[in-house]
């Protein structure tokens, strides 16, 4: 087609005319685009480049390490050593499934853990490293670090985890630790960030979840650039967190893992108490268990095997479990009643073997009678007769009140699990808890330590130091806090009249020194040491009239869980107290036979600060305690060689 | 006898023709593809894999079908321009029928050494069409409605078969590049005033349709344009590219952050980095001077096709270099406006700089017609 030129022309203004005006249009659009360009990029900058660090920024914490426990010797109670485990990247292992069947053939993995395992590999993105094995042998460890090449993916890590050396012998005092769990975390009001760390581990029992406070540190935090899933690409900066406190405890571990010994298998709990300075040297409940357990997480198995054991070994009868002090609980009546002036020390109540009161007959725990006795005789022959009188002179509420200054019935402040508070019951107690008034045959249970009365080992061990030294000892666990010594739990003087606890002191020093006393047999002979204390024996059952009548059935015809707790408690040296030491035998028998030569044994070995020499012991028992100390030599290895091997 | 080929001999001939292809034009091209290799070798993070190697090979292969290209005459490529255009709408049925599932829509047809997308080549065949139509058409019926409507048609009937793909993005293009052109053509102001009052018809239509059961865009196109209009509201999730990607963009700053130093981009908080959102990476390295460097670039490319349009009076050379400087033009400043949050994301790629082998040699074909139109141009007074 052809066209002339003049249509040409006008045709081609037209397309100039219209170029002109879209090439405007485009023009425009792109000084737009380069506004809004400098607009963000020059305006805005500051705030998109805020944006973007907080994008690749992360803020990471960093565990702060635990406070570790020592004994007052510096011997490490709980500490935390690298624990061995194994990690698997997926995203490096390739085939997830060959490298488990591999690694397996090397380490015994556990079927529960790498299920486990395996659940968190599928939530969690590929290049999380997810443990398949905790607590792994240093020998399992080398294994896998020799064939890592065959193993693409799976790395030993070494971690912290808490440990404790001296295992169940303080398991009651410290507790232990163990991951922060969903109801850890539901109890806290305003969790730490720190705790959501995976892992974490807390004081769950015991001193390690009583200090958890000064125990667990300040976090420390690193900044990390990461990706956009979250991935570490490299650390930008770091700032330490602050460790744990470290806990001087007042323990002395030597003495309790020989006082642990010495309770064996027996359900028994004991407590040393420092009566100069309160200090608890040891603090022991038997059975034990090991905490290193619960550390690593405890098998179902082992975990049954604790709870269904009639001797409870998880139950830490020193400060929880509470017992009817039975005669222990006679200084106290003793006391009450010299403090009140209502007796002297010289009057004599005549024992015929019982006391009517209000129709009711009160036995004495000796059938035929006592006789004339006095306090001393009370005392030293563990009469129940003069203190059914005189618990009636006194009246129930200055007993309590009595008890309670003794540090019966009151809670002491120890950084325990469930410290318990026991009970001296007076008047008014009853009638709030059980809405009935009080009897006169209350009170005669009372007085020797039956009915309401309950008293822990603790409790028991604090009274015995408070008659020992006339002052409101106080129990002290903690001995220092990264060097810092806590305030000294010696106490003040009680105002009680020193020469009637002389007349008690007397009393229980008969017990075990003159002939007649109900731990005679248990005497300490070394003239430095010699030993003041009193039997108990406490009823868990009423003794029936029929019962009675047929003839009182020896303990060791009844089934275990009926028989009697036996008790002591004691100190030593009489003239200069320095320990203080109380002895419950769950079910054990009589006070006499099965608690006094303990609380002999342990203050012995306190006192001579390792195994005793023979020559403390009455001339005929030293061939007995010889065998007995070999035997506990050989059957704990760990506690001090008696003395023959010494020599 | 056609008016351009009374001048043939006027025309440079043999090889003597790559002496006169629009070279400014080239190094330009050059230019803007190498920031493209830079750029791809920097979200790689230093490396010529997985990106910048293959896109060099594709560039060089484009030079050369470019330069093939320019060596045939224009009036052949007029002559094609309704085979091309055939051959595309067959192109886009055929994906209809067998397209691969390509990013969760047909798109694409394998090829074997290479995946063709047709609607990539539609945008160039109806630039030539239109073109070869106008070129044909007198002049007098330009405005006529039966003659309007034709070009209207032959718009609509492949963006039709765009759209049902669906590509949104790709659908826009081809409209508004064919409206450019009919309106470079001359048609009368009055149909394009009512077409944008119909376009802000159908808008409110669209939007008033959303829920109903005769909803015109699939959820996933509504989700864009909501997250376009306020990326807030779902940070996390379709509104995520957005924030990243003007986070990247502004946090660049006057001069970047230094080549390989995004840190958005390097630590994978950009979407498609290497695609659509590769202007971010370049804008986050280099900052303010090195985006505009490239928006520069892209500005004397256009400006360089007008000057090549111009120069000539031949009315389809014009035309089609016009035609495809539109086009070039809508590619990226759709996908610049995409990236700093001024249109919704459509999935434009950057030209010559985004990593593709469809959408590089489509447009090297077209400045290879761009350059036969420099060579072929008249010379001669008086024509």
């Amino acid at each position: 087609m052809k066209r002339n030129p003049k249509e040409l022309d006008s045709i081609h203004r037209k397309l100039t005319r219209r170029t002109l005006i879209l090439g405007a249009a485009q023009l425009g659009v792109v000084g737009t685009l380069g506004m809004r360009m400098r607009y963000m990029q020059v305006e805005q900058a500051d705030q998109f480049r805020l944006l973007a660090e907080e994008n690749r920024i992360n803020i990471r914490l960093i565990p702060p390490a635990r406070g570790e426990l020592f004994d007052r010797n510096g011997k490490v109670i709980a500490q935390n050593s690298p624990s061995y485990r194994i990690i698997i990247v997926r995203e490096d292992a390739g085939d997830v499934e060959k490298v488990i069947a591999d690694l397996s053939r090397l380490v015994k993995l556990d079927e529960e853990d790498l299920n486990r395992a395996m659940t968190e590999m599928r939530r969690s993105p590929p290049f999380l490293p997810i443990t398949l094995a905790d607590q792994v042998t240093w020998n399992e460890i080398s294994k896998v670090a020799v064939n890592a090449p065959a193993l693409p993916g799976i790395t030993p890590e070494v971690g912290l985890t808490r440990d404790y050396p001296q295992g169940a012998d303080l398991a009651h005092v410290v507790g232990y630790v163990g991951p922060v769990s969903d109801y850890d975390l539901g109890q806290i009001a305003d969790p730490e960030p720190v705790l959501r760390i995976p892992r974490f581990q807390i004081g769950k029992v015991g001193l390690e979840a009583k200090r958890e406070d000064v125990l667990r540190g300040k976090a420390g935090a690193k900044r990390v650039e990461v990706n956009a899933t979250g991935r570490i690409m490299r650390e930008l900066d770091r700032r330490e967190g602050q460790s744990g406190a470290d806990l001087q405890l007042s323990v002395d571990a030597d003495l309790q893992g020989y006082v642990q010994a010495r309770l064996g298998s027996e359900s028994a709990a004991a407590v040393i108490i420092d009566c100069e300075t309160g200090d608890l040297r040891a603090i022991c409940s038997s059975p034990s268990f090991d905490p290193n357990l619960f550390v690593r997480g405890i098998s179902v198995a082992d975990y049954r095997g604790l709870t269904t054991n009639p001797y409870r070994p998880l139950a830490n009868k020193s400060v929880q479990g509470t017992y009817p002090p039975g005669s222990t609980f006679k200084m106290v009546t003793g006391l009450a009643a010299l403090e009140a002036g209502l007796i002297g020390a010289g009057d004599t109540v005549w024992c015929p073997g019982y006391l009517e009161v209000s129709g009711r007959r009160f036995h004495c725990w000796k059938r035929g009678g006592h006789g004339h006795v006095n306090l001393n005789a009370s005392l030293k022959r563990s009469c129940d007769v003069y203190y059914y009188d005189v618990a009636l002179k006194v009246g129930i509420d200055k007993i309590s009140e009595m008890a309670k200054r003794l540090g019966l019935g009151v809670r002491h402040d120890l950084p325990m699990s469930a410290v318990a508070e026991g009970l001296a019951p007076d008047r008014a107690w009853k009638q709030r808890v059980h809405d009935d008034v009080w009897r006169v045959g209350d009170t005669a249970n009372s007085s020797i330590g039956q009915g309401f009365m309950l008293a822990s080992p603790l409790q028991l061990a604090v009274m015995s130091a408070r008659i020992a030294t006339g002052r409101a000892v106080t129990p002290r666990l903690v001995k220092s806090i990264n060097g810092v010594e806590q305030p000294s739990g010696a106490g003040d003087p009680m105002g009680l009249n020193e020469n009637n606890l002389r007349q008690v002191r007397r009393g229980m020093y008969d017990v075990s020194n003159d002939r007649r006393g109900t731990a005679y047999r248990s005497r300490i002979i070394a003239e430095e040491f010699r030993m003041a204390g009193k039997t108990g024996t406490s009823q868990v059952r009423n003794i029936t009239k029929a019962e009675r009548a047929a003839g009182v059935i020896n303990n060791r015809d009844l089934p275990w869980e009926r028989r009697d707790h036996a008790l002591f408690v004691c100190f030593a040296p009489f003239d200069k107290p320095k320990y203080a030491v109380s002895v419950v035998v769950e079910h054990g028998g009589g006070g006499s036979t099965a608690a006094a030569p303990i609380a002999r044994d342990l203050l012995l070995q306190a006192l001579y600060d390792g195994t005793p020499p023979l020559t403390a012991y009455p001339k005929g028992d030293r061939g007995k305690i010889r065998a007995q100390q070999e035997q506990l030599h050989r059957d704990y290895p760990g506690i001090a060689a008696p003395a023959s091997d010494r020599a | 006898m056609s008016y351009l080929e009374h001048n043939v001999k006027s025309t440079p001939t043999g090889v003597r023709k790559i002496l006169h292809m629009n070279w400014p034009l080239t190094l330009l091209l050059c230019s803007v593809a190498s920031v493209g290799f830079l750029m791809l070798y920097s979200v790689a993070g230093g490396s010529f894999t997985p990106w910048a190697e293959p896109q060099i090979k594709r560039f060089v292969l484009g030079l050369a079908v470019m330069t093939v290209v320019a060596m045939v005459p224009i009036w052949f490529w007029r002559n094609m321009a309704v085979v091309a255009y055939g051959l595309s709408v067959l192109l886009l049925i055929l994906v209809e029928v067998m397209g691969t599932v390509g990013m969760g829509a047909q798109r694409w047809i394998d090829l074997g050494f290479m995946r063709l997308q047709p609607s990539e080549l539609m945008k160039i065949t109806l630039v030539m069409l239109l073109a070869a139509y106008y070129d044909w058409l007198p002049a007098k019926r330009t405005s006529h409605p039966f003659w309007v409507l034709i070009p209207v048609i032959m718009i609509l009937f492949p963006t039709f078969l765009v759209l049902r793909q669906p590509d949104l993005g790709t659908s826009i293009l081809l409209v508004t590049a064919g409206g450019g052109l009919m309106f470079l053509a001359g048609v009368h102001w009055v149909y394009f005033a009512a077409v944008i009052a119909a376009a802000i018809g159908l808008v409110s239509a669209v939007f008033q349709s959303r829920g109903t059961d005769w909803q015109l865009l699939k959820d996933y196109q509504y989700r864009r344009i909501d997250t376009f209009l306020d990326p807030s509201t779902d940070p996390l999730g379709a509104g995520y590219h957005i924030t990243q990607s003007k986070i990247a963009l502004g946090s660049g700053g006057w001069t970047g952050r230094g080549f390989m130093q995004g840190t958005q981009s390097r630590l994978n908080f950009l979407p498609e980095k290497h695609t659509d959102f590769i202007f971010t990476t370049l804008a986050e390295e280099f900052g303010f001077v090195g985006g505009f460097s490239l928006l520069t670039l892209y500005t004397l490319i256009i400006l360089f096709c007008i000057a090549t349009a111009m120069a000539t009076r031949d009315r389809f050379s014009a035309l089609v270099t016009l035609g495809i400087a539109i086009n070039f033009f809508l590619f990226f400043a759709v996908n610049m406006s995409m990236v700093m949050g001024l249109a919704p994301v459509v999935g434009v790629p950057l030209p010559m700089v985004s990593y593709g082998g469809s959408a590089m040699l489509v447009l090297m074909v077209a400045f290879g017609i761009v350059h036969s139109a420099h060579i072929h141009r008249p010379r001669q007074q008086g024509y």
